[in-house]
C-alpha cells in the first residue's frame, strides 16, 4: 500500500459539492491537524524508549557485557604465572596475547571475539523482531491506524536497530576497557606495525574501532528487518535471521566459494584491526563499509517493497 | 439483496436521534457527496488462500449515525474494517472514509478515526499510561506538549485511571478492552470504529461502553459498530447493517428493519378459547392459543375495534397489544437462519 505514504499530509479537505443533504447529525468541525515536522522524531524516540525498556533488550547487553569480563578474568587467571596469553602459535582471539601488557587490547579482544556471533545474534534478534513481533502482538495494527505511516514505521525501525549496533558495541567497548583497566596496566600501544601510539591516541583508535564494528553490523540489521516483514511470527524472524547469519559465517570459511566470499556480509568484518596498523590500510575498512551500504540498500529496499505492499491481518 | 424498504443505501443520510439533528444541519465537507461517512462500492476482498471474505459491498455509514454492523461469526465484518481502515488492500472496488478513497488517504483521514480492531493489543511490559503514550506517538497529528493531559483523560474515560501505572500484562480481559478504547479517544474523532467493543466486558462494564458511545455521538461523532450481540446493536444503534457469508443482506434505520418483520399481536386473557374464536371471526391469521395469551398476525384495521369485538363477546381482556418485532426477528426473518457460523 506504498500509496498511502504518499496522500497528502494536512486534514482531510472538502471534497466536491456536498449537496442539500438535510440534517447530517452534525459532524463538528474539527481542528486542523497538521503533523508536526518533528514528528517522526517522536515517533524514534517512543521506539527507542519501548526497545530499551525490553527485559531482552537489556539482557542481551548484559550477555555482551559480560563477554569482556570473561575474557579478562580468564587471561588473568592464565597468566598468573608470567606467561603471556595464547601463546606463540596465536590461538584465541586476535590480540588476546597483548591484554597483559596493555589492558587496552582487552578491547580489540572484546570485540574482535563478539563481532562473529554474539553482537550479530543480538542484531538479528532485535531486527527480527522489529515488525514480525509487533504484528505477532497486534500492536502492528494500532500502529498503522494511527497512522505512523508504513515507510515512516519502517525507517524508525531500522533506525532503532542501527542505534541498537551502536549501543550494542559501545557496552561491549566499555565493559572491555573497564575491566582492562581493573585487571591489567594501561599504557602506550604496539600497533600492529610495531610503532608506537600513546595512550590517548590508542583510546581514540578504540572508539573509532567500535564504531566501524557497529557500522559492520548494518548489513545484517537491514536483512534481519526485511526477514521480520515476512512473517508474523518473531520468533521465526529471530529464528531465520540468526540462521543466515550462521550460514554465511560457515560459507564464509569454505574455500570452494572463494569467488563469492567477497561478497557476504561479514567478509570483511575483522578488517577493523587495520586501523591498529600505523599508516591505517584503509582498503579492507572500506570494503566493508560498502558491502554494508550495499547490503542495507537492497533488503532495506526489498523490506519496504514488502511491507508497504502488505495485508495486515494478524 | 432482499427487497426491503430499508435494503437501499441511498436512503441515508436519515436523520436520527433528535438531540443530533439540531447541531446546524451544516456539512463541513468532510463526508461524502452524499453525506456519508463511509462509503464502499463493490468492495470485495478475497484473501490469498483463496477465501472470498467480503463479497461487491455497498455500505452507506450516514454522519451521525450510530450504525451497526451485524453479522455471524465470519460474515466479513472484520474483513470489512480492516479494508476500511487501510490495513488491506481490496481485491476490488473502492471504499471511501471521510469522504476520501482508502487506502489513498490513509495518512489524511486515519488521525480523524479512533479504532478498535479484533480486540485491544497491547505491550504487556508497559504500564496502560504508556501503552497509550507510544499509540499517541504514532499519531503524526498528536501534539506531545498535550499528550500527557490526553493520555489522562482518555483513561479516565474508560474508567482506568486507578489501574493506569498497571503493566498491560497483568490487566483483565475487560481492562484490556478499555485500554484499547481509551486508544480510540486520545483524540477528537469524527469516526470511531469498533469492532465488538464489549467483548469481554461485565454487564456493568458493558452497559458504561454503551453510555460512552451514546455520550460520543451526541457530540456528532459517527459510530460505526460491529457486534454479533442483536440487542446491543439494537439499544444503541441507530442505522444497521446485516452481513452474511460476506454479503450485504440488507442496511438502514434500526426502526425500519425492524418493520421489516412484522410484530405480533397479543392478547393476555385467561378466556383464551373465546379470545381465539373472536379474533378468528375477525380475520386475523396465524392464531396461536397459549396458557393466559393469545397470539396472531397485527390487524390490518384499528386495533381498538378488535379489543370493543372482544369485550363485547365477553373476553376478560388483561392485556391488548401489538409486540414490536425485535431485530433478532429481522434477523431470522432476512436470513432465514440463526446465528451460526456457515463455512
Ligand atoms: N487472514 C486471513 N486469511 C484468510 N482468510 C481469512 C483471514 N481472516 C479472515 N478470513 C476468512 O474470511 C472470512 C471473514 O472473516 P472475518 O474475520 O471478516 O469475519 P467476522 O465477521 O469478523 O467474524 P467474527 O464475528 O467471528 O469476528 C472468514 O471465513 C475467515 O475464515
Ligand atoms: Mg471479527
Amino acid at each position: 500500500m506504498s500509496s498511502a505514504e504518499t496522500g497528502s499530509t494536512g486534514t482531510v479537505g472538502p471534497v466536491g459539492p456536498v449537496g442539500p443533504v438535510g440534517p447530517t447529525g452534525g459532524v463538528h468541525p474539527a481542528p486542523a491537524r497538521t503533523p508536526s515536522p518533528w514528528w517522526s522524531l517522536g515517533l524514534l524516540r517512543s521506539e527507542l524508549v519501548t526497545t530499551f525498556r525490553r527485559w531482552r533488550t537489556l539482557a542481551l547487553l548484559g550477555v555482551l557485557a559480560a563477554v569482556p569480563v570473561l575474557v579478562g578474568v580468564a587471561v588473568k587467571i592464565e597468566t598468573g604465572d608470567g606467561s603471556s596469553a595464547g601463546g606463540a602459535g596465536g590461538e584465541g582471539p586476535a590480540f588476546i596475547a597483548q591484554i597483559t601488557n596493555n589492558g587496552l587490547f582487552l578491547v580489540f579482544t572484546a570485540l574482535a571475539a563478539t563481532l562473529p556471533f554474539f553482537l550479530p545474534m543480538a542484531i538479528g534478534v532485535i531486527a527480527g523482531d522489529a515488525i514480525a513481533g509487533e504484528a505477532n502482538a497486534g500492536t502492528l495494527r494500532y500502529l498503522l491506524v494511527a497512522p505512523a505511516g508504513r515507510a515512516r514505521l519502517l525507517l524508525v525501525k531500522y533506525a532503532t536497530t542501527a542505534v541498537f549496533c551502536l549501543v550494542a558495541t559501545l557496552v561491549v567497548a566499555a565493559s572491555a576497557l573497564a575491566v582492562g583497566a581493573l585487571l591489567f596496566p594501561l599504557g602506550d600501544v604496539t600497533t600492529i606495525s610495531g610503532t608506537r601510539i600513546g595512550l590517548a591516541e590508542g583510546l581514540g583508535r578504540a572508539l573509532l574501532i567500535a564504531l566501524v564494528v557497529a557500522a559492520s553490523l548494518l548489513g545484517v540489521a537491514a536483512l534481519g528487518l526485511f526477514v521480520s516483514t515476512m512473517t508474523n511470527s518473531g520468533i521465526a524472524a529471530m529464528a531465520t535471521t540468526v540462521g543466515l547469519l550462521i550460514t554465511v559465517q560457515i560459507l564464509d570459511q569454505l574455500p570452494q566459494l572463494d569467488a563469492l566470499q567477497p561478497y557476504f556480509f561479514s567478509h570483511y568484518w575483522l578488517s577493523f584491526a587495520d586501523l591498529l596498523r600505523d599508516p591505517v590500510h584503509w582498503d579492507d575498512l572500506l570494503r566493508n563499509l560498502g558491502l554494508q551500504v550495499v547490503y542495507a540498500a537492497v533488503f532495506g529496499s526489498a523490506a519496504w517493497a514488502r511491507f508497504t505492499s502488505r495485508d495486515v491481518t494478524a | 439483496m432482499e427487497e426491503l424498504p430499508a435494503a437501499d443505501p441511498v436512503r441515508a443520510p436519515v436523520p436520527v436521534a433528535p438531540d443530533r439533528t439540531d447541531a446546524s444541519g451544516t456539512s463541513t465537507g468532510e463526508t461524502g457527496p452524499d453525506g456519508t461517512v463511509i462509503a464502499t462500492t463493490a468492495l470485495t476482498k478475497r484473501y490469498r488462500g483463496g477465501q472470498l471474505a467480503v463479497d461487491r459491498l455497498d455500505l452507506a455509514v450516514p454522519a451521525g449515525s450510530v450504525f451497526g454492523f451485524l453479522g455471524p461469526n465470519g460474515s466479513g465484518k472484520t474483513t470489512t474494517i480492516r479494508m476500511l481502515m487501510g490495513l488491506i488492500e481490496p481485491t476490488s472496488g473502492t471504499a471511501r472514509v471521510l469522504g476520501r478513497p482508502m487506502p489513498g488517504a490513509s495518512r489524511a483521514v486515519l488521525p480523524h478515526v479512533g479504532a478498535l480492531i479484533e480486540g485491544p493489543a497491547l505491550y504487556g511490559f508497559l504500564s496502560g499510561r504508556d501503552n497509550l503514550t507510544r499509540y499517541d506517538a504514532a499519531d503524526p497529528t498528536a501534539d506531545p506538549r498535550t499528550r500527557r493531559t490526553r493520555v489522562a483523560a482518555a483513561l479516565d474515560r474508560v474508567g482506568l485511571s486507578a489501574a493506569a501505572g498497571k503493566k498491560a500484562k497483568a490487566y483483565s480481559l475487560g481492562m484490556k478492552q478499555r485500554l484499547g478504547l481509551a486508544a480510540a479517544l486520545l483524540q477528537p474523532r469524527r469516526l470511531l470504529v469498533l469492532d465488538e467493543p464489549t467483548n469481554g466486558l461485565d454487564p456493568q462494564g458493558m452497559r458504561e461502553i454503551r453510555a460512552l458511545i451514546r455520550e460520543l455521538a451526541s457530540d456528532g461523532t459517527t459510530v460505526f459498530l460491529s457486534s454479533h450481540l442483536l440487542d446491543e446493536i439494537e439499544q444503541v444503534c441507530t442505522h444497521a447493517a446485516v452481513m452474511a457469508q460476506g454479503r450485504l443482506i440488507v442496511q438502514g434505520p434500526v426502526a425500519d428493519l425492524a418493520a421489516g418483520a412484522r410484530g405480533r399481536l397479543v392478547v393476555t386473557t385467561p378466556d383464551a378459547g373465546d379470545a381465539a374464536r373472536v379474533l378468528k371471526e375477525r380475520g386475523i391469521g396465524d392464531i396461536v392459543v397459549e396458557e393466559g395469551r393469545v397470539t396472531g398476525e397485527p390487524p390490518d384495521g384499528e386495533p381498538a375495534d378488535l379489543t370493543a369485538a372482544l369485550v363485547a363477546a365477553g373476553v376478560r381482556v388483561r392485556g391488548f397489544g401489538v409486540e414490536r418485532a425485535s431485530l433478532e426477528d429481522a434477523f431470522v426473518a432476512l436470513t432465514g437462519e440463526g446465528f451460526d457460523v456457515e463455512r
